[in-house]
């Protein structure tokens, strides 16, 4: 059930039997599986996860020192959910949508007290609903009845309840409302608030998944560039620790054009969430200029919050999405990290005593990941509109060995794979991103959007970049061997050409206030203005230039500063005319 | 509070009795041995009719006769301001034959997280005077940085001197006026007397015990008390910081003692293990070690964390390292061969790291040039290192002048930079100019990581004429 609702639908009381860390059995429970029950004097959340003859086993979201068994356990009789409503962008949640301002509040301390409850969006504050439907509409599920602005950035759009029959609509007002008073009635006695609950273990219903068509631009180079993603598509960037797995997450919230951000900040550190509450605030959003925070809902279940609270933190996450899609926006919903998703199932199965399958993780772990990953889409919506969720999930494999489990089966379902590279990043080649192991699967059918969005010859010119790049790969085996200035001069040319592809194209400052952001328009001229250099260098070469005074002219390492130019148009014009001149007068 | 002569079995760390009361979970309890010792524990498992203790100094002694009392509260560790300059055992009691604690308050040992809104985030520069660590890998307060060692590398030295030297330069000013003092919990787990007996000589030498708080569980301390001693360190360092307005740096050492006492106990319970053995709650319990670093906004103080491990085998993939590296932001590493070409400290930057970095340099709080400087350093240094290989196979000769020029910088660069004695406290300014000392000995075009306007005004020409002209 949500935090919104009283606690006075109670069934009946069990009394706990045992007690061990974040597992409690019960005895005389009468409870459905994943029922939310209230735990001990204190009135701990938790989660029914088995039942077993007269015996219940809870996960408890809270702390459970001091709680010893003969206590009470109240059954809610309702699934975990979320409170669906305006109000939930610009809130930063802990793993069962707790929002952590208010709990701050509420227990007057900066260090989380267990037992406290507090709604996931504001029931006091009023709201300025404008309907779109009249009296005598008929509306069904899924239809949008009104609209209010949530944030500068995003209208909310107040909808039918799925699970509502619909009907005709009998009374609708505009005016100031709070989520819980009723806004429209339809004939059949049905009445729609603002306010939604939905279980997040079970997906939202939708129509039909289509076939993303459309990237969702990021602004890096080498993701946009290289290895696309699309809008309604997954990715995933497993890297061990220190390869920037959480700022390349962190580069997508902020730039990436999707209408809605989710970030959930799964068992990671509790530094890295606050930098993202100070920092999304201040920061313009590339589309509109407005905060941030203004489309961004945050999840922050840090690793020393509960571990029960990181299993579901994902779940209240992609419903929270779901519930953005149905509006018809974009969504892209980035988790960071799933393996501490998946580690949070492993030590609740093994409290549980389950049959451990590989490496301790519970048998069930590849059906919960591939179910998280197809709540992802593009998605026809029941009500007709089209709306997407983008899913991109870090993955914190240990030691960096791609082989384990939660980086396997990830990666037999997600088609964009952004490997992190700890050899690059100590050599502060960032981001990360190898380009020798990543791939993805949407490029074909995104080549169309770029062909017509930014220019006609672009599949041309990335397969030339990926060519070079690969050829490098082989050489620099030799150069390893035999030392740079032993290959031939054509081959030389090439680990130059690959060199500017590599500081110039491919590496991206994050911390630069320009080179942040690489709009496609720049991530293609960049590129060409390298392509110009090689297409030009060769000829030089083929006219019996040496390689030694190629490599010298003024212009080429000019191209590294692209990348942070402010009027890059001109200066990368600049550049092309100079490197042909110097190029040519070389014979 | 009830007294139970009911124990019905007991194993390695581990007893179980019955009881007709029910006992709340992470309770403490009090054994006594029928020859009149009183042991302490704790209740990992509690049901109807029978709990499980994990007693702290090990179960010798024990037998069905002893009787076991119920404290019904968790563990607590009383805390109070005049425990500074002290010297406790494992579990908190005093050692060091000084009079008995009056506790200010008694604080729950395991500590409950900061709410991630109510944090601040740390971009204090701390100035430990170690150019490796000050120029490359910068510490700010209310960071957690481990050092990842090996057996035999001299970690404790490196520990002892960040200990000794680390100020905040703003306060060497005396400006601020902000009356926040500076204080070191030293916790212990599981080392050998002789080095508790370098740290305690170090400490005295330099007096820095006066500021100090020392918990010591040595190597023949019962495994089962280092589940304690850090969560005593911290409570104590959260106590500081957070209500006397102390910027605490907490050295916990070693790490790999703490999980190996872990694991015992996981095994003793006869859990489902994870990988190599540790409990698969491992990265939690870590967890909730190395998150009560931090800020708090509206607090003065500080809690930063340098704990310290020992890689088995120096591997890196190991699971006590490899989890700590997910959690903390960071880590030194220490290199045997450094080490072994007496670099002191011989510290590899290379896939050493500071998270917390980016925000706590440049101008205001370092300098300008910083960020650039140390990534231009990282790449030339990486780039040295790769060309070191292939000198081995080709020779020096075979190599053109652009990459000697990378291999002269990547020696220079350990044997000047990182190389500088336990006793050589450098300022940031000092680390810098070195810095800038070994680039001017690249061609310009080369450091492509450096803004054009800081080359101007950094680069020292006059240096790379002269040696233009002494080929």
């Amino acid at each position: 059930m949500s935090q919104a609702e009283d606690i006075e639908s109670v069934d009946e009381d069990g009394v706990i039997e045992s007690v061990s860390g974040p597992v409690v059995t019960a005895a005389d429970l009468d409870a459905r599986m994943n029922d939310v029950v209230y735990v001990g004097d204190e009135g701990l959340m938790g989660e029914v996860i088995e039942i077993e003859g007269n015996l219940t086993t809870i996960q408890v979201y809270e702390e459970t020192s001091g709680v010893g068994p003969g206590e009470p356990v109240q059954n809610t009789g309702e699934p975990l959910s979320v409170d669906l409503g305006p109000g939930m962008l610009d809130s930063i949640y802990d793993g069962v949508q707790r929002p952590l301002d208010v709990l701050e509040e509420k227990m007057g301390t900066a260090f989380l007290d267990r037992g406290v409850d507090a709604p996931g969006i504001d029931l006091e504050k009023k709201w300025d609903f404008e309907p779109e439907v009249t009296e005598g509409d008929t509306v069904e599920p899924g239809d949008v009845v009104g609209v209010v602005e949530e944030t500068i950035t995003i209208d909310h759009k107040v909808m039918v309840p799925p699970d509502y029959e619909g009907g005709e609509v009998t009374n609708v007002e505009s005016g100031e409302y709070t989520v819980e008073e009723t806004i429209v009635e339809l004939d059949n006695g049905e009445e729609i608030q603002m306010h939604q609950e939905w279980p997040v273990r079970e997906a939202r219903p939708a129509g039909e998944k289509e076939t993303p068509t459309e990237p969702l631009v990021t602004g890096q180079r080498i993701q946009d560039g290289l290895f696309p993603l699309a809008k309604g598509g997954t990715a995933a960037i497993p890297g061990p620790f220190g390869s920037g797995k959480t700022v390349t997450q962190q580069q997508l919230a902020k730039w990436s054009d999707a209408d809605i951000v989710v970030y959930i900040g799964c068992g990671e550190r509790g530094n890295e969430m606050t930098e993202v509450i100070e920092d999304f605030p201040e920061l313009p959003d590339p589309q509109t200029g407005n905060p941030l925070m203004a489309r961004t809902c945050l999840i922050a279940n840090t690793s020393n919050m509960p571990v029960a609270a990181r299993e579901s933190c994902i779940y209240t996450g992609i419903t929270i999405a779901e519930y953005y899609r149905d509006m018809g926006y974009d969504v892209a919903l980035m988790a960071d990290s799933t393996s501490r998703w998946a580690e949070a199932m492993r030590e609740i199965s093994s409290r549980l005593e389950e049959m451990p399958g590989e490496e301790g993780y519970p048998a069930y772990l590849a059906a919960a990941l591939s179910e998280f990953y197809e709540r992802a889409g593009k998605f026809q919506l029941i009500n007709g509109g089209e709306g997407s969720i983008s899913v991109v999930g870090a993955v914190s494999p240990p030691g960096g060995d791609f082989s384990e489990p939660v980086t396997q089966n990830t990666l037999r379902i997600v088609k964009t794979f952004w490997a992190l590279d700890a050899d690059l990043a100590e050599r502060r080649h960032f981001p990360a991103i190898n380009w020798n192991e990543s791939y993805s699967l949407y490029k074909d059918q995104l080549d169309p959007w770029w062909e017509s969005n930014v220019e006609s010859d672009w599949p041309e010119v990335r397969q030339w970049a990926v060519d070079v790049l690969d050829e490098e790969d082989e050489l620099q085996e030799i150069v390893q061997l035999v030392g740079k200035d032993a290959l031939p001069e054509d081959q030389q040319l090439t680990l130059e050409v690959a060199r500017y592809l590599r500081e110039a194209w491919l590496q991206q400052n994050a911390l630069h206030d320009v080179d942040t952001y690489c709009e496609p328009d720049k991530t293609y001229r960049m590129l060409q203005a390298i392509k110009t250099f090689s297409d030009e260098a060769f000829e030089a070469l083929e006219a019996g230039v040496p390689v030694e005074e190629i490599q010298d002219v003024d212009a080429a390492p000019r191209l590294n500063r692209m990348g942070t130019a402010e009027e890059w148009n001109e200066f990368i014009d600049e550049i092309e005319n100079d490197l042909q001149e110097q190029l040519r007068a070389l014979y | 509070m009830k007294e139970y002569q009911t124990i019905t079995e007991i194993s390695g760390p581990l007893v179980f009795a019955e009881v007709d009361e029910p006992v709340g979970y992470d309770e403490i309890v009090e054994i006594e041995t029928p020859q009149g010792d009183t042991l302490r524990g704790q209740v990992l498992e509690s049901s109807e009719g029978i709990v499980s203790i994990q007693v702290f100094e090990g179960t010798g002694g024990i037998d069905r006769n002893a009787s076991v009392r119920f404290l019904g509260e968790t563990m607590k560790m009383p805390v109070t301001e005049d425990l500074l300059g002290r010297v406790l055992d494992g579990s908190g009691n005093p050692i060091d034959g000084g009079p008995e604690i009056v506790p200010d308050k008694r604080q729950d040992i395991v500590g409950k997280a900061i709410n991630p809104f109510s944090r601040e985030y740390p971009e204090e520069f701390i100035q430990t005077g170690v150019s490796a660590i000050d120029g490359m890998n910068t510490l700010v307060r209310g960071q957690k940085l481990p050092i990842f060692s090996g057996s035999g590398l001299p970690h404790n030295e490196l520990a002892l001197q960040i200990a000794r030297q680390a100020t905040v330069p703003e306060e060497e000013e005396g400006e601020d006026g902000d009356g926040s003092e500076f204080a070191v919990i030293f916790g212990a787990m599981g080392i050998t007397a002789e080095e508790a007996n370098e740290f305690m000589d170090d400490f005295e030498r330099t007096g820095a015990l006066e500021r100090s708080v020392v918990f010591m569980n040595l190597a023949d301390d019962p495994a089962v008390e280092r589940q304690v001693t850090p969560r005593l360190a911290l409570t104590t360092a959260e106590y500081l910081a957070f209500e006397k307005d102390y910027h605490v740096l907490v050295i916990l050492t070693d790490m790999t003692n703490y999980c190996e006492a872990l694991r015992e106990i996981g095994a003793a319970r006869e859990e489902v293990p994870g990988r190599r053995g540790y409990p698969g709650y491992m990265y939690t319990d870590l967890a909730q070690l190395y998150e009560r670093a931090g800020r708090i906004e509206g607090k003065e103080g500080s809690v930063t964390q340098i704990p310290i491990l020992t890689m088995p085998g120096d591997d890196d993939t190991h699971p006590i390292p490899d989890l700590t590296g997910y959690i903390t932001e960071g880590q030194i590493m220490m290199d045997r061969d450094l080490n072994s070409q007496g670099i002191e400290p011989p510290v590899n930057v290379l896939p050493s790291l500071s998270r917390l970095m980016d925000d706590g340099i440049g101008e205001g709080l370092t300098r300008e040039d910083h960020g650039d400087v140390s990534d231009q350093m990282y790449a030339a240094y990486a780039e040295g290192e790769d060309l070191r290989d292939l000198v081995n196979i080709v020779g020096r000769e075979a190599l053109s002048e652009r990459d000697n020029k990378f291999l002269d910088f990547a020696d220079r660069f350990e044997e000047e930079f990182v190389q500088q004695g336990y006793d050589t406290n450098r300022s940031i300014d000092d680390t810098l100019e070195l810095g800038w000392d070994l680039l001017s000995d690249l061609p310009k075009t080369e450091l492509n990581r450096i803004d054009e306007e800081l080359i101007e005004e950094h680069y020292r020409e006059d240096e790379t004429a002269e040696a233009v002209q002494a080929d």
